[in-house]
Parts: structure tokens; sequence; C-alpha cells
């Protein structure tokens, strides 16, 4: 049999589209990076998408290109994991608006042979969640045994089951929100005016020239305090310094949480495109599920028959379980077969990335059930 | 089903094929789960204990973790065939509340409760003069889950005064099922069947 080149690792494919986009424009054509991991069986029932967070990528579970390390959540996808390749038909794409191969500000519009910077079209999650599903009908899978996600990822899986219903099996929610908060919001725009604030930003115009890495490192650093706790710093870190006996009486990286940070901001730039930041946080902020339907979230989910398996952790401030349980109680209300889990964990908003046994147990013991 | 406990064993051979069941309490998921599988029944939970919610999960329920007395108010009105408590009434802060709950958000609900006022129970105390501390209520007072202790006549003088009729009712002794006759004084566990008047 001749092998089907639409599936494996590091994928990518430029589809006429067009995605109509919330704003009201189209798009098109969309470039899609991904990859699938395991074989697609004879009744194409066995699907699952992986959905990524904000600066998350289609190397779920295999070595990412730049940076050499490990796929981003090998803890949930892989031999004898609750996603597994032996069993499941795995798809992980780079969200529209990303910087790793998918149609985003970096690359380039056809139409001008340039980098599309800000002319780029802003994008919501529905449409990052339409892009995929343009690539869905390029691989000929209709149905999907499940979507899973957590952080933005867990947004996408919320807007498949609302925008695609019938698509949709199951649907793994983690560490996620129905809508962005004032809080998440607020944050945001920290991140989006350290990168604006750098001269090197020149208004999105940079590509061929320095990067704003600046402005990028420090949103980075400030997104990443929001990712962890005050207790995980706090066990980590305390008030250590770096590397020293004292405190110096300057302005150097004293204390090793300060380290940290500036290590975590330095790392990213290599890696991450500062439009593709302002663009994706945008995508999230204009996030909220129930705004189109007059702020009533049961109504996303009127008559569904996706099953639901929301997790939450209770250190995590930035999308804290109250989200979540807003969620369960809009999909309780929608008739929605339910299940949700607080998971204790020090770690915040990325104990879902960490190891997290119980997360597992319940992820594999919701999929198969609903395999059956 | 024959590894039901008593009380679970006759709220399941209760409940109508094909129903709509909210468990409230429903621990690792054991009752719905023989629910699902014995009467093809669409069960969901609510379980305070995240290890049981997992566990049920991981057993194909739909379970959400969350508690009996706050959020019942979440669902809307007759959205079950039945609502069950089962074991849970006595470890509620507010029974009366969240019996209002049962009986609005189920067209039926069953309830079980340990009856305290079953004999052994009246005599611990009578004699030992200390709360008692039985093999149904093998906790210590300082640290019980049971706050709210309730015995069969109590039950049914709150039905009375919350307008709550009573279906059916079965007692048990151990596992021995008992007639009606002196249940507030013979038998350990009561099951009521209720529904809204």
């Amino acid at each position: 049999m001749q092998e089907d080149t639409r599936f494996g690792l590091d994928r990518k494919i430029r589809l006429l589209g067009p995605v109509r986009l919330d704003s009201g424009a189209e798009f098109a054509p969309v470039d899609i990076a991904y990859e699938t991991y395991g074989a697609l069986n004879a009744d194409k029932s066995n699907a699952i998408l992986i959905c990524h967070a904000l600066t998350g990528d289609q190397y779920v579970a295999s070595t990412h290109p730049m940076t050499g390390k490990d796929g981003w959540w090998t803890r949930m996808v892989g031999a004898a994991k609750p996603i597994d390749p032996a069993r499941h038909c795995i798809i992980s794409i780079n969200v529209m608006g990303s910087c790793m191969g998918s149609s985003g500000p970096a690359s380039i519009d056809p139409t001008t042979g340039a980098a599309y910077a800000m002319g780029f079209p802003v994008i919501t999650i529905p449409d990052m969640v339409r892009a995929q599903a343009l690539l869905l009908d390029h691989l000929g899978i209709e149905t999907l045994e499940a979507v899973v996600g957590g952080s933005m990822g867990g947004m996408q899986a919320l807007s498949w089951a609302a925008l695609y219903p019938e698509r949709v099996k199951s649907a793994v929610v983690i560490a996620s929100t129905a809508r962005h908060s004032a809080q998440n919001i607020a944050f945001h725009e920290v991140g989006r005016q350290a990168i604006m604030a750098d001269p090197r930003w020149n208004n999105g115009a940079y590509y061929g020239h320095e990067a704003p890495s600046s402005g990028l490192a420090v949103a980075r650093m400030a997104a990443h305090i929001t990712y962890l706790s005050e207790a995980g710093l706090t066990e980590k870190f305390g008030r250590r310094l770096q590397n020293r006996d004292a405190k110096s009486f300057g302005f150097d990286a004293d204390f090793q949480v300060e380290s940290y940070l500036r290590y975590q901001g330095l790392s990213f730039v290599d890696r991450f495109d500062a439009n593709s930041y302002l663009y994706i946080t945008r995508a999230m902020d204009y996030f909220d599920l129930a705004e189109p339907h007059d702020g009533v979230l049961a109504k996303a989910f009127a008559r569904t028959k996706t099953r639901f398996c929301l997790i939450s952790f209770d250190s995590d401030w930035l999308y804290p379980t109250a989200e979540s349980r807003r969620i369960v109680h809009a999909l309780n209300a929608a008739g929605a077969a339910v299940s949700f889990v607080e998971l204790s964990s020090p770690f915040g908003h990325d104990a879902f990335l960490l190891e997290a046994p119980e997360m597992n147990r319940i992820v594999d013991g919701f999929l198969r059930a609903g395999g059956k | 089903m024959s590894t039901l406990r008593p009380d679970l064993a006759i709220i399941a051979r209760e409940v109508r094929a094909g129903a709509r069941v909210l468990d409230v309490g429903c621990g690792d998921g054991q009752l719905m789960a023989a629910l699902r599988d014995t009467k093809n029944v669409d069960a969901r939970g609510l379980e305070l204990n995240a290890h049981d919610v997992a566990t049920a999960v991981s057993r194909g329920l739909s379970v959400i973790q969350g508690d009996a007395d706050t959020d019942l108010a979440e669902y809307p009105d007759g959205s079950f065939d039945y609502a069950i408590l089962s074991q849970t009434l006595q470890t509620t802060k507010r029974p009366d509340l969240v019996l209002d709950h049962l009986v609005r958000i189920g067209r039926e609900a069953f309830v079980s409760f340990p009856n305290f006022a079953q004999w052994r129970i009246r005599f611990a105390h009578m004699f030992g003069g200390r709360m008692p501390v039985t093999k149904q209520l093998p906790h210590l007072w300082y640290d019980t889950p049971n706050i709210h202790h309730v015995t069969i006549d109590d039950f049914r003088s709150l039905l009375h005064d919350r307008h709550i009729e009573i279906e059916g009712q079965w007692f048990l002794s151990g596992n021995k099922p008992r007639a009606d006759r002196f249940a507030n004084l013979l038998a350990q566990h009561a099951v009521f069947k209720l529904r809204r008047k």
C-alpha cells in the first residue's frame, strides 16, 4: 500500500480555504503545520485532536526542531499513555497565528511576497478551530473521538464542541476557561505593551531586521509568573540569592527567581515570534464563548451530545477552578454528560504539563469509556 | 448488583429502567455503574471527594466534584427522573435545604440514612452516657462527617413540614429488610422514596 503522505511527523499543507473569520474577513490560502501519530482505523473513529496552549506547537510528542527538547505533553501522549498512538490516530496542529509553520504574521503573504506582519487579520479562538476543521476535512476525518487541550488548548476544545458538536464525541478541557477575565486580559496587555514599547518592534515590521526580543522576553517573564503559584515559587526559590553570598546593591539578578525569569524570557525569544504573541494573546482576550449566545454559556452547548471532562488545579490562579465550575454548570444546564474534578497541585497553571498521575487516570478512563 | 450496599440495592431495584438519575454523594460511582450496567440508566453524579470522583470518571461515569450544600442550586427543576441521596443527608450542613433541592431537581427522590434512634444507639447513649460509636456510625464525635444525625421520626416530621410526600419506605437491620412496625426503634437504616406534593 502506498504511504499516505497526509499523515506523519512534521507535515505542512497549504489549503485553499477560505477561513471565514469572526471579524467578518476571509483568510486564504491557509498554511497548516501539523503532526500525526498512530494510524487511523478502518471506520475512522479513533482520531484525537490535541490542541496546544499560547506558546505551544504541533510537537506534542516529538522532539522540537529548534530547542531539541521532548514534545511538550509526553506525559499524556505516547506509548502506554492515556492518548496512545497504538490505539489512537493523534493529530496535533500548530494554531493559526502562531509561528511554527501555520499561517501567522511572520508568514509570507502570497499577494505581496512579504511577511504579513500587522497586515495579518486579527483572529479568534473559533477562527483557529475553523482552520483546524479545514485540515480534518483534508485528512478525511469527519468525527473526532476526542478533542483534548489544556489552557488555550482547552478553549479550542470548548470551541470545537460549540462550533462542530456533531464532529466531537468527547472533549477534555484542562486548566481552562470559557472566557478571559479582566485579570487575564490585563496580564496579556502588559505583555503586548512590553513588545510594542521595544523600539525594534517597529509597528510589527521587523522581519529581516532585529526582532523586538527585549519586549518579548519581558512579556514572557510577566506571563510566566501567572503560570506558577506563590507557593511553588517560594518552594523553588524562596529569597535565595543567585551565585553570590550577599546582595549586590545593584540591579543584577541578585535573586534566583530573577535569574530564572530572565532565563525564561531569553530562551523564549529564540523560538517565538513577537507578532504571533500579540495575535494569539488577542485571540485569547477576545474569547468569551457565551458572548454570541446573549451571555448564556449553556446556549453555546444546547442539545450537545458531546461528552465533557473538565479538570482544574487548586493552585491555578490564571484559570481558577471557579471558571471550570462555570462551564460545568452551563453544561449541566444544557443536559450534557459532564465530569469535573479539581486536582490538588502546588504548581499552579503549569500543573497540567507536569507529572499528574490522577489527571492521567481520569483522562484515560474518560477516553476509554467514550471509545466503547 | 449482589455486591451493592443493602440500601443501594433497594434503590437500584426501584429505579425505572432507562431513567435519568442524579446521584448526590455518589462516592466512587458504585450505584451509578450498577444502574448503567443493569438498567441502562443515564446516571450523573455529584461527589465531594476528588479521589472518588477520579475513580468514578475512570469507570466511564459522568461525575462532577462538588458539594451538595452549595452546588445543587445549579441544577434546573425536574431535570432528572430521580435524585438520589444515599448515606449523605447526615453529612450536609443544611439537610432541609438539600432535601428541598432533591425533590425539586428529581421528579422523585430516594434518600437513605442511618437511623440514630435505633435501639443499640439509644442503649449506648443511655447506659454509656457518651456519643454512640457503632459499626454503622464508627466515628468519634470530634472527627465525624456525620454532623446532622437524624432519626426516622425526625425525618418524617421534616418531610411533613416541607410538604414532601412519601411514596415508598424500606427499613433495614443489618442486611435484612424489616417491617415498618417500630422502625424508629428497630431499623438501622431507612430508605425513602419521595415526591414534592
